[in-house]
């Protein structure tokens, strides 16, 4: 099985306090801590263990600049046996679609039985795994929590509401977007970093990619981002404020009122 | 806007979903005074009782009926759709595992835009769309402008747009099921297994200690399973818990997880995301402990404390164990 796994390199939101730039352009990027989006960090292990189990090979591709090098290397410390790195201005700017459109170039470079993306990002769409499909014309499952490998088709989990799974079969090739949870990433080293740290990564750009230009980046989004902003705080909650000590008491005072002490 | 809009209706047992009267009201937000044609696919009687119930809401609703669309395919909905939409229409899908499966490869086949889980419209003009949603796990908003000219998939947020009374539209049910043809997919529904019954059910206590992925590691479990002791609740989770295999799944609170109504709630390191808010339900007292001040639980909690979990809760555990 040959697999090609899609990671980008993302603000960690749970790390992170995110704050809005003068004019809300952008947010402000230079203090936070980057590492690979968690959703891929899932896919790529998963990616591992199928081809541990049947043979193949594991491919991690990012798009970005020269910073996002560092996820694609960390993910080949955890196994992966090759990196690629999709760098071009050009595609600064891009929406789910021009995303898409860059990732299926790629795939068409290549030879993939499968495709995995994480289920989502830090913008939270989840959209590019399923834009690449319809592209490549590849049938496609969403948020998918168990992979086992059959002949020429694969009999995936979905995860769906109330925490139930949705059974499927879906034929190869295929792009499927991958729920964290599926396996347990493994840990990756120092050492493991070291090991991969002289590796050539190959980078391409449009021209290599044989993509237009003019069919991604920002010119070509068709869904802009205008600004960002916080949303003025609602009620919001009464902050406790003092001492540990007192705010404990205040706490206790509160939990006794609505019931919450037994 | 001169563009029709559908709305896709997920239904289950004979019932629609919550999420077909919020439609409705999405569609009023995005086009005042619009009238959109509900859109339902199914088989059997289950898909007759739904029709008939959403005439009340909707004044034109598409019926599709085939046997292979009694268990909802997105891989198979999306040809179907493709078939059966006029060029340039604008289709609001609820953002649920069926939404994601189905919305961002229908835009593509339809060359249509793509705006997912949209919380507010801000503003149509002629073509132009503003539209409201959240990036970096709800800690900001973003506005988006996209151009609808040539058709839009719109996945909506549940919950933002309040359903309103379902009225009485007095609408007419249409059967399209014989412009359906033939509806060939590579995916292969098979079933669907439930999730587990786990030691306790979460569902049914009255005060809950939720922990989430500020606990750190599994080491620190007895901080918050002390706190549940000295309060006499349980102990429930969000999903980074349940990932990292600290707890099982039947204790996870949330849309893929179990929805629980509690009185008291003390979501300790829950950053607080819309699918963890969406499995609580009953407006209980929220208290959030969370050393991010940024943390979007702080919006809808009731009492919010900026600290440490790991520093905090042991003390507020003593305090309660000698206020007793």
């Amino acid at each position: 099985m040959e697999i090609l796994v899609c990671v980008k390199r993302v603000p960690d939101s749970a790390e992170n306090e995110i704050e809005l730039k003068p004019g809300a352009a952008d947010i402000k990027r230079d203090d936070l801590v980057y590492s690979v989006n968690e959703w891929d960090n899932y896919a790529v292990e998963e990616a591992i263990q199928i081809v541990d189990r049947v043979g193949g090979s594991v491919t991690v591709v990012t798009i970005g600049n020269e910073e996002s090098e560092e996820v694609v290397r960390r993910e080949m410390a955890m196994g992966a046996n090759n990196g690629l790195m999709l760098v071009d201005p050009a595609f600064d700017g891009s929406d789910g679609r021009g995303i898409a459109a860059i990732l299926k170039a790629a795939v068409q470079k290549g030879k993939y039985d499968l495709v995995l993306t994480g289920a989502q990002a830090d913008d939270g769409a989840a959209q590019v795994g399923g834009m690449l499909a319809a592209m490549l014309d590849w049938p496609y499952a969403s948020l998918v929590n168990l992979i086992e490998v059959q002949d020429k088709k694969l009999r995936i989990g979905r995860e769906i509401e109330g925490g139930n799974q949705e059974i499927n079969e879906i034929m190869l090739p295929c792009v499927l977007s991958i729920q964290t949870g599926i396996n347990e990433p493994r840990y990756v080293g120092i050492r493991g970093i070291r090991k991969v740290a002289s590796v050539e990564i190959p980078v391409m750009n449009a021209a290599a990619l044989g993509l237009d230009s003019a069919g991604v980046g920002q010119a070509a989004a068709r869904v802009k981002r205008v600004d960002y902003f916080v949303p003025p705080a609602g009620a919001g909650a009464e902050m406790l404020e003092g001492s540990t000590d007192e705010i404990a008491a205040k706490l206790i005072d509160l939990l006794k009122a609505k019931g919450g002490l037994k | 806007m001169a563009a029709q809009i559908f709305a896709f209706i997920l239904h289950k047992d004979g019932q629609a979903d919550d999420t077909a009267l919020e439609l409705v009201a999405a569609a009023q937000k995005l086009a005042p005074g619009a009238a959109p044609i509900a859109v339902v696919t199914g088989a059997g009687a289950g898909l007759e009782s739904v029709c008939q119930e959403l005439t009340a809401a909707y004044a034109e609703v598409w019926k599709f009926a085939g046997d292979g669309l009694a268990y909802p395919n997105a891989e198979i909905i999306r040809v179907l759709l493709l078939k059966v939409l006029p060029k340039g229409s604008v289709l609001l899908l609820p953002h649920t595992t069926f939404g994601m499966d189905l919305g961002p490869g229908l835009a593509v086949k339809m060359d249509a835009v793509y705006v997912p889980d949209v919380m507010a419209f801000d503003g149509l003009d002629g073509a132009s769309l503003k539209a409201v949603r959240q990036e970096f796990n709800g800690q900001v908003s973003t506005h988006l402008a996209c151009d609808t000219s040539k058709g839009a998939v719109i996945s909506v947020r549940s919950g933002c747009f309040p359903a309103g009374e379902p009225g009485s539209a007095g609408g007419k049910v249409t059967d399209k099921s014989a412009e359906i043809g033939e509806l060939a997919a590579r995916r292969r529904f098979v079933e669907v297994l439930q999730a587990e019954v786990g030691d306790v059910d979460i569902t049914k206590e009255d005060v809950l200690v939720s922990v989430g992925r500020g606990i750190g590691d599994k080491e620190n479990f007895p901080v918050a399973d002390d706190l549940a002791k000295a309060m006499g609740a349980v102990v429930s989770c969000s999903r980074p818990v349940v990932d990292a295999k600290w707890l099982e799944k039947s204790r996870q609170v949330g849309t893929s997880g179990k929805t629980v109504k509690p009185k008291v709630y003390l979501a300790l390191g829950i950053s607080g995301s819309f699918q963890h808010m969406g499995g609580l339900k009953g407006n209980p007292f929220i208290v959030a402990v969370n050393k991010n001040p940024k943390a979007p639980i702080f919006q809808v909690a009731n009492v919010g404390v900026v600290a440490d979990l790991l520093e905090f809760v042991p003390e507020l555990t003593e305090k309660i164990k000698a206020a007793k």
